[in-house]
């Protein structure tokens, strides 16, 4: 068993499953990041990412361009992202109960959908759908072992990179950035300095709207050459989970995917031990709870021992 | 004589009927300083609310240089130069000084990104030219509460404000503090600055201001110049009345202790220690009063001993229980009850029934609840008598709190707390924003309690108040009880002060009596 973990680990063609399967939640977390420091929870990411994948798959069938079926996948996924809005802020329904609500909306709707379209209820095999380019990257692909794992991949694998990269631009380096902290962590005193509190929320939800849609896009156009009846499989949830692991950095994302990612792939490798298969697909959610616990059981010692520290600290005067 | 904001005839009604003022006139010459003086809720914050746009006059004009002006928002009022200094500091805590000032209106660079170097620039400068020494590179969570407030003021000035609002600003401050504030805020005034300081602290009022406006219940009542002024007149005007109440009252005879209290600490979110190794004993039969301006760990104190708080160090004992860090359902079993200084939040469920709030804590009793039911003719039974017993004016029980004004709002905290199967009581703030005839049968009842033998500690942030009823007192300041006093009636209001300001400090053994042996 261990020299068959051993194994798997050392091989390029297990990092290179890890790298795929670990873009699209590292994609959906990035949004999930981006709506927590504004101070709104995206619980509809899921939704997003449904919606994206079945109208990824129509749009490339009707038009024969799987960079149109990309476009309008995204869009989609930002529609939802916008009713979440719309719901959330101008309405003021809570975010959460708005969020679930149109995630169980698209687990019907992209099935009803699909059917009306197809008359199938499960896959979306009768479309003549396209998918995403493969892409090789020269040099890199000549370098042994790591060009297997890196090169040959998906584009947009590629584009979560340069995903992580945007994120935290805009965090960081941007005007917008620290006003989605302000935001985020005091809303009054982002009120006080004239910022409109809506608008910057909505702004994050378009973005986390496009970066679901972007991981939607690839499940059923990428990942897999067609649209299947809950093909985000809790991806949209888990994200929300890494996004505190992440700490709410785009960096963080990255390792908060991977652990998702990492999971995922060998589970992948279990099937062939022997386990059950609905054990093995449990893995990687499993896997993200206990991270989630253990991350935010070191915050909290951390935050108490801080405070200790400056109690002692200040016992002295 | 010109003004150059002026207040006439304003009045401001609530929706649910409060006049918060009453036909206000108020005017405030440029490049002075004014002090805006008056009780907890005389409306001197309503007044300010109005003249900085975030609440709009039910009657009455604003005039800004001799022209009417009317804000929709404190957006307006900052565009015509009014900046202010809430007591809640309007701060981003992860972000650095420099980053909080420019917020809104950030620099940029030539690429359209943040521009983080002319941020701590413009601070830098901002804080050169009206002395107002602040680190812009440091984040706010790790700052001391007065360079916060420095930062505020310079975020007014950053946009533009002529006229400052300061509400309550030393309250949160040490002496040295405050004395460096107004250093500084006499320099602003030199510069040609015009400011409102408004505050319920006389002795600070004098050394600062050059007039004087004094307020009382939602009316104007006069504006002095300081120099031809005493206190007392002052002190008169804000009050209307005396000082210290009479009630009858009996000779307490303290028994055992009924709560013992150790060595407990407390530190905020923003690592500021508002608890610092607090010990006393409550005993039974008598009421500690516990005096300090608010702020300096009266309120994390309380959360502590009722569960809503931890504790870093030391315990919490009842009559030998450790009741440390328990959670409130322990800690009501173990026979604490408490009036929580916020009625609308934590004392009671506003959407619930008046019936349903004063059973809240005992629902679950056998004369309530048989066989995971609710005996609702029960219930409705033991309410309509606490409704009686405290006098709660409603037309039935059933009616949502949320419908009851605030004097009869409060009588239902008490009504269930003083009828809670509980010899120990925690009362926080039990007359705050209520009206004249509930404040004495609230008094009175405290005191039956008392009589009947129960321990009560009484937080208040009225010192009228607490001298009334306590028959012994300590005194928080920074967190720590700096003074112990056996004898209530034996205490001047003037010597509190000098403790309560962190003027004096009883010595060590003095403030271990309270832990009586």
């Amino acid at each position: 068993m261990l020299d068959f973990i051993a194994g798997v680990f050392g091989s390029s063609n297990y990092w290179f499953i890890v790298v795929r399967s670990t873009a699209p939640i590292l994609l959906v977390t990035l949004g999930a990041v981006i709506t927590e420091q504004a101070g709104i929870k995206n619980m509809a990411l899921e939704g997003s990412m449904l919606w994206a994948a079945l109208v990824g798959v129509l749009a490339s069938a009707a038009t024969g361009s799987a960079w149109i079926g990309l476009l309008a996948g995204m869009a989609a996924g930002v529609a939802i992202a916008l009713v979440l809005g719309i719901f959330a802020l101008k309405l003021d329904a809570n975010a959460v109960l708005v969020g679930v609500a149109l995630n169980l909306l698209s687990t019907g709707g992209t099935v009803f959908t699909l059917f009306s379209i197809t008359g199938d209820k499960g896959i979306s095999s009768s479309l003549a759908s396209k998918t995403l380019p493969v892409i090789r990257i020269p040099f890199l692909a000549d370098v042994p072992w790591l060009g297997k794992v890196l090169s040959g991949q998906n584009f947009i694998i590629y584009v979560s990179i340069v995903a992580v990269i945007v994120v935290h631009v805009i965090l960081n380096k941007m005007t917008i950035g620290r006003r989605i902290r302000a935001t985020g962590e005091n809303v009054d005193a982002a009120r006080a300095a004239g910022i409109d509190p809506n608008r910057i929320k909505f702004f994050t939800l378009v973005v986390s709207g496009m970066l679901a849609g972007l991981a939607g896009c690839f499940l059923s156009m990428g990942y897999t050459s067609n649209f299947t009846s809950g093909i985000s499989a809790g991806r949209g949830y888990v994200a929300n989970a890494a996004q505190v692991v992440a700490g709410g950095t785009a960096v963080g994302s990255i390792f908060a995917a991977l652990i998702f990612g990492i999971t995922d792939a060998m589970a992948t490798f279990l099937q062939n031990v022997g386990l059950p298969p609905e054990l093995i697909q449990a893995l990687p959610y499993a896997v993200t709870i206990v991270g989630f616990i253990v991350v935010t059981l070191i915050r909290d010692k951390r935050e108490a021992a801080r405070k200790l520290r400056l109690f002692s600290r200040g016992a002295g005067r | 004589m010109d003004t150059i904001l002026e207040a006439v005839d304003l009045c401001k009604v609530y929706g649910n009927g409060t006049a918060a003022n009453r036909h206000v006139d108020f005017a405030v010459r440029p490049g002075e300083i004014h002090g805006l003086v008056g009780e907890n809720g005389a409306g001197k914050s309503t007044l300010m609310k109005i003249v900085y746009g975030e609440e709009s006059p039910s009657s009455g004009t604003l005039l800004l240089d001799g022209r009417p002006v009317r804000f929709g928002s404190s957006r307006d009022a900052i565009a015509a130069g009014i900046g202010m200094v809430h007591q809640h500091f309007m701060l981003v805590p992860s972000l650095s000084l420099a980053e909080n000032l420019v917020l809104g209106s950030e620099p940029r660079k030539k690429s359209g990104m943040y521009d983080l170097e002319e941020a701590v620039r413009i601070t830098q400068s901002l804080s050169d030219k009206y002395n107002l020494k602040v680190t812009p590179r440091a984040r706010v969570v790790d700052v001391s509460v007065s360079m916060r407030q420095k930062l505020e003021i310079l975020k007014t000035l950053y946009r533009g404000a002529r006229i400052l609002i300061l509400d309550e600003p030393t309250a949160v401050l040490t002496p040295q503090e405050t004395d460096e504030l107004f250093v500084e805020l006499k320099d602003l005034r030199d510069k040609g600055h015009t400011i409102i300081f408004i505050s319920h602290k006389l002795g600070e009022v004098f050394e600062l201001c050059d007039r004087v406006t004094v307020m009382r219940d939602g009316a104007m009542i006069a504006t002095h110049d300081s120099g031809d002024v005493d206190r007392q007149t002052i002190s008169n005007e804000m009050v209307g009345r005396e000082v210290r109440l009479t009630v009858d009252k009996k000779a307490a005879s303290p028994g055992a202790s009924a709560l013992d209290v150790r060595d407990l600490s407390y530190v905020d979110d923003f690592g500021i220690t508002m608890v610092d190794r607090v010990s006393f004993s409550l005993r039974e039969g008598e009421v500690l009063g516990v005096v300090g301006v608010d702020g300096n760990g009266q309120s994390e104190l309380v959360r502590i001993l009722t569960g809503s708080a931890a504790t870093l160090t030391g315990s919490v004992r009842k009559r030998g229980t450790d009741i440390t860090n328990a959670t409130p359902r322990r800690i009501r079993r173990a026979g604490i009850a408490h009036v929580a200084e916020d009625r609308m939040t934590v004392g009671t469920a506003l959407p619930a029934s008046i019936a349903d709030n004063l059973l809240a804590d005992r629902y679950s009793a056998p004369e309530y609840t048989g066989g995971g039911f609710l005996r609702r003719s029960a219930m409705a039974a033991a309410a309509g008598d606490i409704v009686k017993r405290f006098d709660i004016r409603c037309s039935s029980p059933g009616q949502p709190v949320a419908s009851l004004s605030g004097g009869n709002m409060q009588k239902v905290v008490i009504g269930r707390e003083f009828t809670a199967a509980a010899d120990v009581l925690i009362v926080s703030q039990p007359t705050r924003g209520v009206d004249i005839g509930a404040i004495e049968f609230i008094h009175r009842t405290i005191l039956s309690m008392r009589d009947a033998g129960k321990a009560i500690l009484l937080v208040s942030s009225d010192l009228g108040e607490v001298l009334t009823l306590s028959d012994s007192l300590v005194v928080m300041h920074s967190g720590r009880i700096v003074a112990y006093f056996p004898d209530a009636s034996a205490v001047t209001d003037k010597e509190l002060g000098l403790f309560m300001l962190g003027v004096k400090r009883q010595d060590e053994t003095e403030i271990r009596k309270v832990l009586h042996g």
